[in-house]
């Protein structure tokens, strides 16, 4: 069939089941425009081309497939270098389409050109310049297929605009259907080595200590109900990173919750004492383990990855497994189950009364405001948890408001924590939100976002009220940049250093209207359930509901950059207690 | 202490896809991961859907693992051997012009003959010579040259491949 590039790129697109596309159109994609009126694939109107990249990213995060956004080239493709950065660390599978100026055009610093490929090398798994018409559906085939398989991330295809314009010979093609892909450095391989597993489940008999430390690619390979299986069978807790929030449900007995720099005391504790930490998916993030070289000196590892190079790039292990996390962890339960199952285990009990012990004396907490002090983000968070359904998809941005959606939320199902963790990007909550109710319409999705990170893509309400994403954002507004503010307070002896943003300015309800939201503005702890609940109610507009906080409130528990995580600071509430 | 020693270096002999911007990928992945490249030597192979860039790093920069394994998830890179020097016969080739006034010709013409290297070409003060021999031996020749004064010179850094078996497999062997 004779077609023209920019048709190509659409049929190739529908090929690969993509249903919704994030995006913005300008010069030199525009030819790919025209087709799209013509395609299955619903197009997204953003207003800044981070948000259909962050929009993307929200949609893979919450169906697990891919997301995909196009934009133009030039400053639209610098525009989305962020969420392909945010995409990379957090193994994000997408795939960026962008335009480029015509392909002899390129390298004379023509209108609205940049070296695409050359900024985005670092920031994605991999990247195309796609030079002739007759490529694109081949090098679309394999983006997709790079992008999801082994270790997910983000992948672009720069397309010039002469392949893609009907009016340039350069663009006439004969359509074919790839059915392969040419990639003969590129071998994902998903089974873990059986003998490896074999020394692994011995270890697990052996442990008197254990922890599960799970992290994102349980999610990632779709190995929940694996782990499941794993803690209930062998009865070992689990602690489950940012990244993996909801892969175990937070209401079980074995979940401990979140470890790290602003982990819970039992998760940071138990995993400081074990002698056996069983790392599924996880990477050993310098937020997860504080000073590497006094992080959990007792255990023994035994560490699960797709990716080799996780495999002793922070912490040597004692078995090394490389491959998918979920096919690993039903391998593991099937030779744990050869050896004995349950049966095999040793007793524990004297392990599991200890974490039960930390967990009585040292629980979340915080203190409820008082008189005519503002709200506790604690307590909206709370509330807000107590009063949507428990499949309710939550998005934050990077803060304060995040480390308490972590610590607060009860996440019981998988791919409902929508957040980005490894490069920590202001911003995220709104468009990673629409991206997710994009993917699941049917599912109630609020992000929690801070002042500071509302202010960065706010603009996004924009396309969530005109495209129909009827999404929720509870707007933790403390005034502040309230995580840096508790740094300076903590660490710079309270010299306050540029993180104060006003409380009033915007006026965050009438922006809220103006954007085509529903606004509302909540100051008292008794206003919070009723605002949550006429939220709750609005299904065909996006609501924002301001909940005005107390601005010297602090994330606890912490453990201070660069300290050991034995030296966790808790609650003020609670340092009389015995350790 | 440089790559031609072959002290404190590893050689790494990566095949990669023959395609634009490789080397770029390559290189790039060395600066930001902080690992440090003593020489890089690029050439098509007989297949010529592929390259062969032979790389030496420094291996304190980083450890050595890491620097494969990154390697490695380059989707372009095919794979990668890692070759110890006392299990390889490595070469480097250097051009080299030097002052070479006709009354000193003839002690560089006796430092050509002992190293068995190669007159390029004459000039009435110059003389271009080139060597190809293992790293060290083209250090400790481009020593010699150095105080009769060097006007040019360019080494291709260091190409590599393991060596070979030399016990035949015995024959009556099961």
């Amino acid at each position: 069939m004779n077609m023209n590039g920019g048709q190509a790129l659409m049929k190739a697109l529908e090929n690969e089941g993509v249903d919704i596309l994030f995006g913005l159109p300008g010069g030199a994609i525009l030819p790919v425009y025209d087709p799209l009126i013509d395609s299955s694939i619903r197009h997204v109107l953003v207003r800044h081309e981070q948000g259909a990249g962050h929009m993307a990213e929200g949609y893979a995060h919450a169906t697990g497939r891919p997301g995909v956004a196009m934009v133009t080239s030039g400053p639209a493709a610098t525009n989305i270098v962020t969420p392909l950065c945010d995409a990379y660390m957090d193994s994000i599978p997408m795939v960026v389409v962008t335009g480029q100026v015509p392909y002899a055009a390129i390298g004379t610093d023509a209108f609205q050109e940049c070296d695409t490929t050359g900024i985005t090398m670092s920031v994605t798994k991999h990247n195309y310049l796609v030079t002739e018409a007759a490529d694109i559906p081949q090098v679309i085939h394999d983006a997709f297929y790079i992008a999801t398989t082994g270790r997910p991330g983000p992948v672009l295809v720069d397309i010039p605009k002469d392949i893609v314009d009907p009016n340039n010979p350069r663009s006439a093609m004969e359509w074919y259907t790839p059915d392969s892909h040419d990639l003969p450095g590129y071998l994902p391989n998903q089974a873990g080595d059986a003998e490896l597993i074999r020394q692994a489940a011995k270890l697990i008999c052996e442990a008197e200590r254990p922890v599960l430390y799970t992290g994102g690619g349980i999610l990632k390979s779709r190995g929940a109900e694996a782990l499941l299986e794993l803690a209930e069978m062998t009865g070992i807790h689990v602690v489950t990173t940012l990244m993996n929030r909801g892969g175990f449900p937070d209401d079980h007995p074995l979940c401990l919750g979140m470890p790290g720099m602003h982990g819970n005391y039992t998760a940071v504790t138990a995993m400081q004492e074990a002698d056996l930490l069983i790392a599924l998916g996880a990477r050993f993030d310098d937020r997860v383990t504080g000073k590497v070289g006094e992080f959990a000196p007792l255990a023994k590892i035994v560490h699960v990855d797709i990716d080799s190079a996780e495999l002793g790039k922070v912490r040597r292990p004692d078995v090394a497994i490389q491959g998918d996390c979920r096919v690993v962890i039903e391998e593991l339960v099937k030779a744990l189950k050869e050896m004995g199952g349950s049966e095999a285990q040793p007793d524990r009990n004297q392990w599991r009364s200890r974490i039960s012990g930390w967990q009585e004396r040292f629980p979340l907490t915080y203190e409820q405001s008082k008189g005519d002090e503002l709200l506790k983000p604690q307590y909206v968070l709370e509330q807000l948890r107590d009063s949507t359904p428990s499949d309710t998809i939550v998005a934050s941005g990077v803060g304060q408001h995040q480390m308490w959606t972590s610590q607060y939320w009860k996440f019981n199902h998988p791919y409902t924590w929508v957040n980005s963790g490894g490069l920590g990007t202001m911003g995220f909550a709104i468009p990673a939100a629409i991206g997710a109710k994009a993917g699941r319409p049917d599912r109630m999705v609020w992000a929690v976002d801070g002042d500071g990170c509302f202010q960065m893509t706010a603009q996004e309400l924009v396309t969530a009220a005109t495209e129909g994403f009827p999404i929720k954002v509870a707007l933790i507004n403390n005034a502040y940049l309230g995580m840096v503010r508790q740094w300076q307070e903590m660490f710079y002896e309270e010299r306050y250093s540029e993180v104060y943003l006003t409380r009033d300015v915007p006026d965050y309800k009438m922006w809220a209207e103006a954007l085509g939201c529903v606004g509302l503005r909540v100051e008292s702890p008794e206003e919070v359930g009723p605002a949550i609940a006429q939220a709750n109610e609005i299904d065909d507009q996006p609501v924002v509901v301001e909940f005005r906080c107390e601005a010297e409130e602090n994330v606890f528990p912490m453990v201070p950059a660069g300290m050991s995580n034995s030296d966790v600071v808790v609650d003020p509430s609670q340092r009389d207690q015995p350790r | 202490m440089s790559a031609a020693d072959g002290g404190g270096t590893t050689t790494l002999v990566v095949r990669v896809e023959n395609k634009a911007g490789v080397l770029a990928r390559v290189a790039g992945l060395f600066a930001r991961r902080g690992f440090n490249i003593e020489s890089l030597a690029v050439a098509p192979t007989d297949d010529e859907r592929f390259s062969r860039l032979t790389i030496v790093v420094g291996v304190d920069a980083a450890p050595m693992e890491q620097v494969v394994k990154q390697l490695d998830k380059l989707v372009n890179v095919v794979d990668i051997r890692e070759l110890n020097p006392a299990a390889s016969v490595e070469r480097e080739l250097m051009m080299v012009t030097v002052r070479a006034d006709p009354e000193i010709r003839g002690q560089i013409l006796d430092l050509v003959r002992i190293f068995q290297a190669t007159v390029l070409n004459v000039g009435y003060d110059e003389i271009m010579v080139s060597l190809t021999g293992s790293p060290s031996r083209v250090d400790d020749f481009e020593g010699l040259l150095r105080p009769y004064g060097i006007v040019d010179v360019q080494r291709t850094g260091k190409v590599a491949l393991p060596k070979l078996v030399k016990a035949a497999p015995d024959p009556l062997a099961p």
